[in-house]
């Protein structure tokens, strides 16, 4: 069989399509993730039950394959409860969490970096410790990590591929179709490689900006 | 206006304050000396409780700071300090670093916080420096920026945490001057210093520690002419 994009040119609209439901998971999960990572990585400063809580939830998803997430939670606890989540609320719900466990440690160890002096300095001058995290310490921890949270965004982006596991239609998942339509695999798959790749090298580039943006040395 | 009773500091096993007692005057200005490891840090970083005593009581204008927590931010408003290693917010530059708790604490508008920091940093002699980052400036002139960013708040006493310990004696010279000229405008001024001869230029009242304990609480001339003990003579012996 020789290759012919012609085949399945009329598929690439399609192909195409999927992209948006690939960047609605994704975007969603990255906002909702930093969110949760940022709580969880404030409230995990001072030691107690919540810090260990919060150690088991980022040890379960650091510690599983997100497969596995994924298909537990849209086809194991529904036996359960008896709830049968969409696959888009699945998918938001896993990849949300689990990309929260990844950031939590990465803004942890920015936090960590931050020189003490500083906060010292700052509560001697008698301002909030509300205000210190949010102006002193997360600013700075956000960007030595910078390039870890890219990193991360990416490996979400690619990641979201899993869901079509779950039969969302996303890019993946109509590679498989419009295979299964066309018995033509190279190109809609060399199409989709391609989709992914553009995206993420934009993404990068997005990261480079920001970087650039925060340097202040 | 601020009164240490009975403070003592334990880390782990270590006593680092044993049963201090001391009380500072406002508009005075106090050197703390003695050899390292003698307590001198420790003691001043329990005045604005950057280190909580284990037990004894911080009065600072006859607030209880370690019963009532509420006071606590009030009272740090209040007691400017500088560090030894400046402690400069990394990503602001100098004029957003004095004018940030003008902003955050005092409630100033932008303008008004930034009037107040260049007026400062005027002052300390970096009018030419106020958009410039931490990482850009000297030793020297990073330590002016700390002590104007104290002085911004228009503290009623600044601590002063061995200011030079980290500059060269170029630098050392021009910070002493800066701090030189506080002295007698209105605060009270607690300084712990290596620099002996400019703790008796400038202190009223030394107070000499050794050994974790306030040994000596005394008039600067009658301290450097006639020492009580025999263990601050020693120590200013070995100054010469």
């Amino acid at each position: 069989m020789k290759v012919n994009f012609g085949a399945i040119v009329d598929y690439i609209p399609y192909l195409l399509g999927g992209i948006l439901v690939t960047l609605e998971i994704a975007i969603a999960a990255a906002l909702l993730g930093s969110l949760l990572a940022l709580v969880f990585s404030l409230l995990s400063r001072k030691k107690g039950i919540l810090q260990a809580a919060i150690k088991v939830f980022i040890d379960f998803f650091r510690g599983t394959p997100l497969l596995f997430q994924l298909a537990f939670f849209h086809y194991g606890i529904p036996q359960i409860t008896g709830i049968i989540p969409t696959p888009y609320i699945s998918a938001l719900v896993i990849f949300s969490l689990n990309s929260s466990a990844y950031l939590a440690e990465i803004l942890r160890a920015g936090i960590e970096s931050i020189d003490k002096g500083q906060i010292e300095a700052a509560h001697a001058l008698g301002v909030k410790s509300w205000d210190i995290s949010f102006s002193i310490i997360i600013p700075q921890a956000l960007r030595n990590v910078l390039p870890a949270i890219m990193n991360e965004f990416i490996t979400l982006v690619k990641e979201t591929s899993v869901v079509s596991m779950i039969s969302l239609t996303d890019i993946m998942r109509r590679q498989q179709i419009v295979s299964a339509a066309t018995y033509r695999f190279f190109e809609p798959l060399l199409v989709i490689g391609v989709i992914y790749l553009v995206m993420n090298i934009v993404l990068s580039n997005i990261g480079k900006i920001l970087e650039r943006k925060l340097k202040y040395d | 206006m601020i009164k240490l009773e009975n403070v003592s500091k334990k880390f782990h096993d270590t006593v680092v304050l044993k049963n201090v007692n001391i009380e500072f005057e406002h508009e005075k200005t106090y050197a703390i000396i003695g050899s390292s490891g003698a307590g001198k840090s420790t003691l001043l970083r329990c005045i604005n409780l950057l280190e909580k005593p284990s037990t004894g009581k911080v009065i600072v204008d006859g607030i209880d700071l370690l019963k009532d927590k509420t006071q606590l931010n009030p009272v740090r408003e209040k007691i400017g300090m500088v560090f030894q290693n400046f402690n400069l917010f990394a990503h602001m530059n100098a004029k957003k670093n004095v004018m940030f708790a003008l902003i955050k604490v005092k409630k100033m508008s932008q303008s008004e916080a930034e009037a107040e920091a260049i007026k400062q940093l005027t002052n300390v002699g970096l009018a030419h420096r106020l958009e410039n980052y931490p990482h850009q400036l000297s030793g020297g002139e990073k330590q002016r920026v700390a002590i104007a960013r104290a002085l911004a708040m228009h503290p009623k006493a600044i601590l002063f945490d061995e200011p030079t310990s980290a500059l060269d004696p170029e630098m050392t010279q021009e910070v002493l001057k800066v701090i030189k000229a506080l002295n007698h405008t209105g605060m009270t001024n607690i300084i712990v210093t290596h620099e002996i001869k400019f703790a008796q230029e400038v202190a009223d009242i030394i107070i000499f520690m050794n050994n974790a304990e306030i040994l000596e609480v005394t008039n600067t001339k009658e301290f450097f002419k006639n020492p009580k003990t025999d263990r601050a003579k020693e120590f200013l012996s070995n100054m010469i």
